[in-house]
């Protein structure tokens, strides 16, 4: 059973068909690509696969369990986590705070223990402050763990998101152009990065870009997306030396 | 026929909130801030007419033209002097700073002119119109008011549409810095529309001290709060919708006071808005901007 | 109440004591403040104007740092927060004026009172915010503003008295609640609530204080804390992470309302008539205490008990200025925050805090 299965997905705007007939299957482990010119609906199917829209028609499962047209904070429950296109931080928090978020489901106590400082308190954010240094350790983000996360610079400003999301203990990673603004130098440590990620979290990731030398480098199948459709599916190298999908990127 | 006598005092009372109601909805397109002490200036336009009819025995209409003329320097200078340095700031700056600018306005005049209540003689000189015998009794001043209203939103939409400075208004309230790119001198947008704004005060203060001749530093600010809320009833940046969001406040503000209770006027017609804005919360006629994610 | 960290890793336990650290400054700056003001007192050093002001100055610093929780750490800017405190003041005053013979212990009647108000207060917080919380930035405002107007004008027009039937309540007058000859008038619509035991002084104030700010912090510093600060950062974000939108926004407007309640129960107990005016609870008051919080520093807890002392002092120290007080007030008020947020100063500081920095640097 694949751990993603989604089947006709479809979304519409005002008058604009957005997402049409959207199929996808991805396998655990698997390093996914989705690709496609800008306009195709990439973001949107992130959306709609992370609950921020619900869709018209058709059936998104997560490890077998029906998650369509469920609200965005249960999705993520149910393992999904996601980065965006434009980097959205807790701008005002600290960087180690921004992946104590992320942790809030999974270490918890009521709001009456942290105002009266009782011993759960002390004990569930002893085991947050590690789990967190940890994952920023992962990430090579544990020296700015107390800097305000407005402050870090691009490129680790979007590691720490991934590190957040991570934090939330998701089966499915999906990250949304995480090499956009990038450099080679940059683009190549995070291809690294999310390999790593893969190895060590055990994780399942999805991802939408652009860089070509990212998705081929990395990326073991690919869908390509056209007007809101799927153009082409399969291996990497095939989908990428299809004839169709240079048209469509490249254009007649 | 009370009814209708209550249905047309309401009416013009929402013209005059609609005039001010649409300087704030002006202001916060282009400028994305709440003026808080828009509805002082009315207070300090009518005083303006006072001193020049009352003590100068100046003409009404001239006094009027006048008074026009002090507050739309008031707006410009005080957007130059306590607004445009905090332009990039956060918005809760510029509302306490505006705050200060109500505070300051409303304690000069207590300096200049006293606490005590003024009468002011109305410049309105439009007789009552009576209809059906003497049953219905329109009062000039509510004819005029409303005419004023009527003439000034044409005024305005033509000036939107039509001039370049108009749509230099509208370019500015939607995108600012591409406004700015495109050559429009953004400052001189945002000072025209201060300046338009105050200027409409003015007349509303005029319009609101004939029809309710008391006149004290207090008298624009709960009117201003009103004309607020009448602009986020109406949906706030939409300029119909300070003129609908107006009316329907003061219809429903005076038919509570007639039929319901003066106390309870201001609870209804803030409840009615409570109610309005959870059913659609962008106002009547606003434009539901949805986040990009 | 205040526990200190205990044994943690090193990286742990630095970050803890550096947060309670702060948390503890404020809670000594504001010991040391009642201390010298007692001394100043037994030694009859204090002037009977200053006396006056001891009890409503607690009162407004308990507003402020609340209305901070709303406004810095929630992120919302709510208008109305006076109208909690309105209802506070009543629900505790009515409570100690009706009991007044039943529980002869002032302490034991006050506490309760303090308790009621907190409660009614928080009840209010949670039926204005479940509507309220969706709405988008300055239409929540109004809104806000719009619920603190209303619920002062139906306190005005209300009418209770109990007798040995029980309560009556009427909108309309005395005459309507109906009452036996034996029974007594609690609330007289605009007359409000005459009679409630003066049971406020300075050192219930300060604990009141003390405790707020507690309350804040450790809420704050804690894991709902982090939750409402990310909603006020990026709501979309903090829900993509499974954060609860709603439970925690409502959370924190509810315990900011109940603690603008026991300020309003404070400041209930210090008057004799307790009356609805648009001065004591309308928009007026929400926005002075508003002015505190954002000249105090939004989200600065410290900030606002400061700042609301001073701003409350100087129109009464600039009281032999008369008539310019509030002239002078006013543009005290405009030149601060011309001053804090004006481009130039913003680059002056930056310069500033980089030289600074830099100093640091070579010095380690």
């Amino acid at each position: 059973m694949a751990l993603l299965e989604v089947k006709n997905l479809g979304i519409s705007f005002g008058g604009l068909r957005a997402v049409n007939a959207f199929d996808i299957e991805i396998e655990k482990g698997q390093l996914y690509g989705l690709i496609g010119p800008n306009g195709a609906g990439k973001t949107t199917i992130f959306n709609l696969l992370t609950g921020v829209y619900k869709p018209d028609e058709g059936i998104i499962k997560l490890d077998g369990e029906n998650i369509t047209g469920k609200k965005a904070i249960d999705i993520n429950k149910a393992g999904i986590a996601r980065t965006f296109q434009n980097i959205r931080l807790f701008k005002d928090m600290s960087v180690k705070d921004n992946v104590k978020v992320g942790l809030h489901n999974h270490h918890s106590y009521s709001t009456l223990e942290g105002i009266l400082r009782l011993p759960r308190y002390f004990k569930v954010e002893k085991e947050m402050d590690e789990r967190a240094m940890e994952l920023l350790k992962v990430f090579d983000l544990d020296q700015e763990a107390d800097l305000l996360a407005s402050n870090l610079p691009y490129g680790k400003q979007r590691k720490l998101e991934i590190a957040r999301a991570l934090a939330t203990d998701p089966k499915l990673l999906l990250l949304d152009e995480p090499a956009a603004g990038m450099n080679p130098n940059e683009t190549k440590e995070l291809m690294d990065t999310i390999r790593f990620v893969r190895d060590k979290f055990d994780m399942t990731i999805l991802l939408i870009e652009h860089d070509m030398k990212l998705v081929s480098g990395i990326c073991e199948k690919l869908t390509v997306l056209n007007f809101g459709e799927v153009l082409m599916q399969g291996d990497t190298s095939t989908v990428l030396n299809d004839p169709q999908v240079i048209t469509a990127y490249l254009g007649e | 026929m009370s009814f209708i006598s209550y249905l047309v005092t309401g009416i013009s009372l929402g013209s005059v909130y609609a005039i001010i109601a649409l300087g704030y909805t002006m202001v916060y397109g282009i400028a994305k801030m709440l003026n808080f002490a828009h509805g002082d200036v009315i207070m300090i336009g009518g005083y303006v007419v006072f001193v020049a009819v009352s003590n100068l025995g100046i003409d009404p209409y001239v006094a009027i033209l006048i008074s026009m003329a002090v507050c739309t320097v008031l707006g410009v200078v005080v957007e130059k002097v306590a607004y445009k340095p905090l332009r990039n700031a956060s918005p809760l700056a510029v509302l306490i700073t505006a705050i200060g600018v109500s505070y300051l306005l409303q304690n000069v005049a207590l300096l200049i002119f006293g606490s005590d209540t003024k009468a002011f003689t109305s410049v309105v000189t439009m007789k009552n119109i009576t209809l059906f015998d003497g049953q219905l009794i329109i009062p000039g001043v509510a004819v005029v008011t409303v005419l004023a209203c009527i003439v000034i939103m044409i005024g305005l939409s033509l000036f939107i549409k039509k001039t370049k400075a108009g749509r230099a208004m509208v370019a500015v309230s939607e995108d600012k810095g591409a406004a700015q790119l495109m050559g429009i001198n953004v400052n001189g947008t945002i000072s025209l529309t201060f300046a338009i704004g105050s200027g409409l005060a003015a007349i509303a203060g005029v319009l609101l001290c004939s029809a309710y001749p008391s006149l004290t530093p207090y008298t624009g600010a709960m009117p201003g709060i009103k004309a607020f809320v009448a602009a986020v009833f109406g949906g706030i940046g939409s300029i119909p919708g300070a003129m609908i969001g107006g009316i329907l406040l003061g219809i429903i503000e005076n038919l509570s006071k007639a039929y319901i209770s003066s106390q309870m006027a201001d609870a209804i017609v803030f409840a009615v808005l409570i109610i309005v804005l959870l059913v659609r919360p962008t106002g009547i006629l606003g434009k539901n901007i949805q986040e990009k994610v | 109440m205040i526990m200190m960290s205990e044994q943690k890793t090193a990286k742990g336990k630095l970050k803890l004591n550096k947060v309670t650290k702060n948390d503890l400054i404020t809670y000594l700056m504001v010991v040391t403040v009642y201390v010298i003001v007692e001394i100043l007192l037994k030694t009859g050093n204090l002037s009977s104007l200053l006396q006056g002001l001891l009890v409503p100055l607690c009162t407004y610093v308990i507003l402020a740092v609340s209305l901070n929780l709303t406004v810095g750490i929630l992120g919302e800017l709510s208008l109305g927060h006076a109208g909690f405190m309105c209802i506070g003041a009543f629900s505790s005053a009515l409570f100690s004026l009706g009991l007044k013979d039943s529980i002869a212990n002032e302490g034991v009647r006050f506490f309760l009172a303090i308790l009621i108000a907190a409660a009614c207060a928080a009840l209010c917080g949670i039926l204005v915010g479940i509507p309220v919380l969706r709405l988008k930035g300055d239409y929540l405002a109004i809104v806000t503003l719009a619920f603190g107007e209303i619920i002062k004008n139906i306190i005005n027009a209300i009418y209770l008295g109990v007798d040995s039937h029980g309560v009556h309540i009427s909108m309309k007058d005395t005459m309507a609640l109906g009452l036996e000859p034996d029974g007594k008038v609690l609330i007289k619509g605009a007359q409000g609530i005459t009679g409630t035991p003066h049971d406020s002084n300075f050192t219930i104030g300060v604990v009141l204080i003390l405790l707020s700010l507690i309350i804040i912090n450790n809420l704050v510093h804690s894991r709902t804390g982090r939750a409402v600060m990310s909603i006020r950062d990026n709501r979309i974000a903090a829900e993509s992470v499974g954060i609860n939108i709603t439970k925690y926004k409502l959370i924190a407007f509810t315990i900011s309302a109940s603690l603008a309640g026991v300020a309003g129960a404070l400041y209930s107990h210090n008057l004799s008539t307790l009356t609805a005016l648009p001065k004591n609870f309308g928009y007026n008051m929400s926005i002075m205490i508003l002015v505190f919080v954002v000249l105090g520093g939004i989200g600065n807890m410290r900030g606002s008990v400061i700042a609301a002392v001073i701003l409350t002092l100087l129109p009464e120290l600039l009281r032999g200025l008369n008539n310019y007080r509030m002239l002078i007030y006013a543009i005290v008020l405009i030149a601060m925050m011309l001053f804090n947020w004006s481009p130039h100063t913003v680059a002056w500081k930056e310069k500033m805090a980089a030289k600074l920095k830099r100093t640091k640097k070579e010095e380690a």
